[in-house]
């Protein structure tokens, strides 16, 4: 939990949740795990508001807590996660991927239990049918039925997953999912259980929703309603209380590894070779757990019976295609045996260091030029070299090229690394070699990514507090506008009202727009989560 | 190889190692040291890339604008109670007020929580939201589903609406009217269960 990431986490949970969950959180970030009682007293926060943000943190996931570590009578202990509170960053892909995977109805699914945290199943299925029909054409409503089919394959997929079980924590009853009977309840248990670690973890429970979507209408049509309501459902439960369904982030972030993989290889080589790489990938989801250095070895023969129908390309030249993937520096396909007409695996860990390594390397590119990227890698590639073999090797002059180097070198891209010859390190008699080291040049890549987003959200929370008021103005002529149109205004009117707001003023408030949507750039997201991704399978 | 430096760097500046093994020549110019930490707002030699804009990126853009507007308008916003710098009013009893500290304005599932960080539920305005929080409705003997003539129960609703749970001073008298409307077949007799457990769960810490 760096400084940076942390003042990244207070500004994301204040633009979310308010600021007095952003003190709350950022306080238990600095401080590590903390008791209610602390909490409240170095944060002067009154306690109702305190015991308020906690609830809210914990039903975000983004807190956990657990009886205190002094034993069973100190008092419960929360912690918050600075990853998980960074992960909001990706909320519009995680969304974006389930809409690309399950149209319209996946994409709700997944934003409403982003949204509230956790949810039942049967309480999602209502919300999104609601929503879904509030958008449709007057007389048509949304079936429930339809909408549960997309949460199933949601869940079979293992986009989403049960909230793992919570063992009461403090006194000593057992933790109240009904559907795990198999699981024990384990109060005193060392480790938070994760959601893996429950076997139904992926079970969708045994209800069944009957009903349309709710029209969201005027007032007075409400107590029918609320008659029609009572009929229906709601005035029995829907037999899933308890069981809480989250998103699957991991599993996200594994769909989005596979996808860069995918255009990785399509821009290297061609669409062909990275359709065969995505059948691959396709064929060892669910074998390939997901800190996995490499998938599950594949033949050849089970490949081409995999291949998509429109792909129709003859038994050689696949094995050609094969070929050529495994020979690619980029070292994404490797050959592991020769039976079945040759075992292939996709090299998971391989290739996002050399994805990682391709970032890196263009980050030098665009910030100092293309001389010293060229140092860059010819330093990445050759591990260790003195001042005179870079000078050599890169055939810059000397000049240039020792400039660029301490440029480097103050801006921690590239190390010194003494190597001495003597037990006594007399500086005469020591080797001084630049070098490269892979992994903290990428974490501190990462750090500097989530310092420019936060330096974005600030500047973007500075423009808006400048430019209120044009804000607003805006705001209010738009729903002038919008209630002239409904009530059938004619031209004049329209343009009258328009006419109020002057030349100048449009102009600042068009550039303001664009300069507040740029903010929080995607750009970004890219590069960071590469670097997330590479850090976190402890690259080579 | 390397190592051809002459002696423990006599001259210029002194350091603890031997800068012509580094590369520094012998009285060559060396760009002035820095004395003062770097501007905040350094010049680029290198203008960034531009951004990648396309369909998707609007598409996400777009989804993040409308997340974040829909986060403010959820429940887990927490806004703190601001106290009323004015004179206490009569009407301040039937109107509404902003978010009291002391509730908690959705229904987690407190089965989930520690007990310690349990708060009185504020009930929700009985407004046509779509927004169902559900609560666990226990199914209670006594719940009658009556044949409700629909100005009652659109009257109940009016008074249900002016009612708030605003201070502590008021329960006994919502308590009684939540009563009035049990007989008459409302739910959410959750909404008095938790009133009392919180009453004297109160009682307890006063004491």
């Amino acid at each position: 939990m760096t400084a940076q990431e942390v003042r990244l986490c207070g500004l994301l949970l204040q633009e979310h949740f308010g600021e007095v969950v952003e003190r709350i959180g950022t306080h238990l970030l600095r401080g590590g795990a903390q008791n209610l009682r602390t909490i409240a007293n170095e944060t002067n926060t009154p306690l109702d508001l305190v015991k308020k943000s906690l609830c809210v943190l914990v039903q975000h996931g983004a807190c956990e807590f657990r009886s205190g570590r002094r034993g069973p009578g100190s008092p419960v202990e929360y912690r918050a996660s600075c990853e998980r509170v960074l992960r909001v960053l990706r909320y519009p892909r995680y969304i974006y991927t389930a809409k690309t995977l399950y149209g319209d109805t996946g994409e709700l699914i997944v934003e409403e239990v982003l949204q509230r945290g956790h949810m039942t199943m049967s309480n999602t299925v209502k919300t999104v049918a609601d929503r879904l029909t509030h958008n449709m054409e007057e007389g048509r409503s949304m079936e429930y039925s339809e909408v549960v089919s997309a949460f199933s394959k949601l869940v079979e997929t293992h986009f989403l997953q049960r909230c793992p079980p919570v063992a009461e924590v403090g006194t000593a009853a057992t933790s109240a999912t009904p559907a795990t009977p198999g699981t024990p309840a384990a109060p005193a248990s060392t480790a938070p259980p994760t959601a893996e670690s429950n076997p139904d973890c992926y079970k969708l429970p045994h209800v069944t929703l009957i009903g349309r979507g709710k029209r969201r209408r005027s007032s007075d049509d409400s107590e029918e309603q609320r008659g029609g309501k009572k009929a229906k459902m709601d005035s029995e439960s829907c037999g899933d209380e308890g069981i809480y369904w989250q998103v699957n982030f991991e599993r996200f972030h594994q769909h989005f590894r596979d996808q860069a993989i995918i255009s990785a290889v399509a821009s290297k080589m061609d669409q062909t070779s990275s359709e065969i790489v995505r059948t691959m990938l396709r064929m060892s989801e669910v074998t390939t757990t997901q800190t996995a250095a490499y998938t599950q070895p594949l033949s050849a023969n089970e490949v081409f019976r995999s291949l998509p129908p429109n792909y129709s390309i003859s038994r050689p030249i696949l094995d050609q295609y094969l070929s050529l993937l495994v020979d690619d520096p980029m070292e994404f396909v490797g050959k592991s045996g020769d039976s079945g007409g040759g075992m292939y695996v996709v090299n998971l860990q391989r290739a996002l260091a050399n994805l990682a390594r391709a970032t890196l390397e263009s980050v030098v590119q665009e910030r100092f030029g293309s001389r010293s990227a060229r140092i860059f890698r010819l330093l990445l590639r050759k591990r260790h070299l003195e001042q005179k073999q870079v000078e050599d090797f890169a055939m810059i002059p000397a000049k240039e090229a020792k400039d660029m180097l301490y440029t480097l070198l103050s801006e921690n891209l590239v190390q010194l690394q003494e190597i001495p010859k003597t037990p006594d390190h007399a500086p005469s008699r020591t080797f001084y070699l630049y070098t490269v080291n892979q992994l903290p040049t990428a974490r501190l890549l990462l750090q500097h990514c989530y310092k420019t987003v936060a330096n974005l959200i600030e500047r973007r929370l500075f423009e808006t507090k400048e430019n209120k008021r044009l804000l607003e103005k805006s705001q209010r002529i738009e729903a002038i506008l919008a209630s002239l149109q409904a009530s059938g205004a004619e031209p004049e009117q329209l343009t009258e009202v328009e006419e109020m707001i002057t030349a100048p003023e449009r102009q600042q408030l068009e550039a303001l727009r664009h300069h507040i949507n740029k903010k929080k750039n995607p750009e970004n997201h890219i590069v960071g989560f590469f670097m997330n991704l590479f850090v976190n399978y402890g690259g080579k | 190889m390397a190592g051809l430096g002459r002696g423990q760097g006599r001259g210029k500046g002194y350091m603890s190692f031997s800068i012509e093994a580094v590369g520094i020549g012998k009285g060559e110019n060396l760009p002035p040291s820095i004395l003062q930490p770097t501007p905040l707002f350094p010049p680029m030699e290198h203008k960034p890339v531009p951004l990648v804009m396309g369909e998707e990126a609007e598409y996400m853009l777009a989804l993040k604008q409308e997340f974040r507007g829909n986060m403010k308008t959820l429940p887990f916003y927490v806004r703190p109670a601001v106290s009323k710098k004015d004179v206490e009013r009569y009407s301040d009893k039937y109107q509404n007020s902003e978010p009291s500290d002391n509730t908690i304005e959705w229904n987690p599932d407190w089965k989930r929580l520690p007990k310690e960080l349990r708060i009185r539920v504020k009930k929700p305005l009985k407004e046509n939201t779509s927004l169902s929080v559900e609560t666990p409705v226990d199914p209670k003997p006594s719940k009658k589903t009556q044949v409700d003539k629909e100005e009652i129960i659109h009257k109940l609703e009016t008074l249900e609406k002016k009612e708030e749970e605003v201070t502590s001073d008021e329960e006994e008298g919502e308590k009684k009217k939540q009563e009035e409307e049990q007989q008459d077949g409302e739910e959410e007799y959750d909404e008095e269960e938790f009133e009392e457990v919180s009453i004297c769960s109160q009682c307890q810490m006063a004491s």
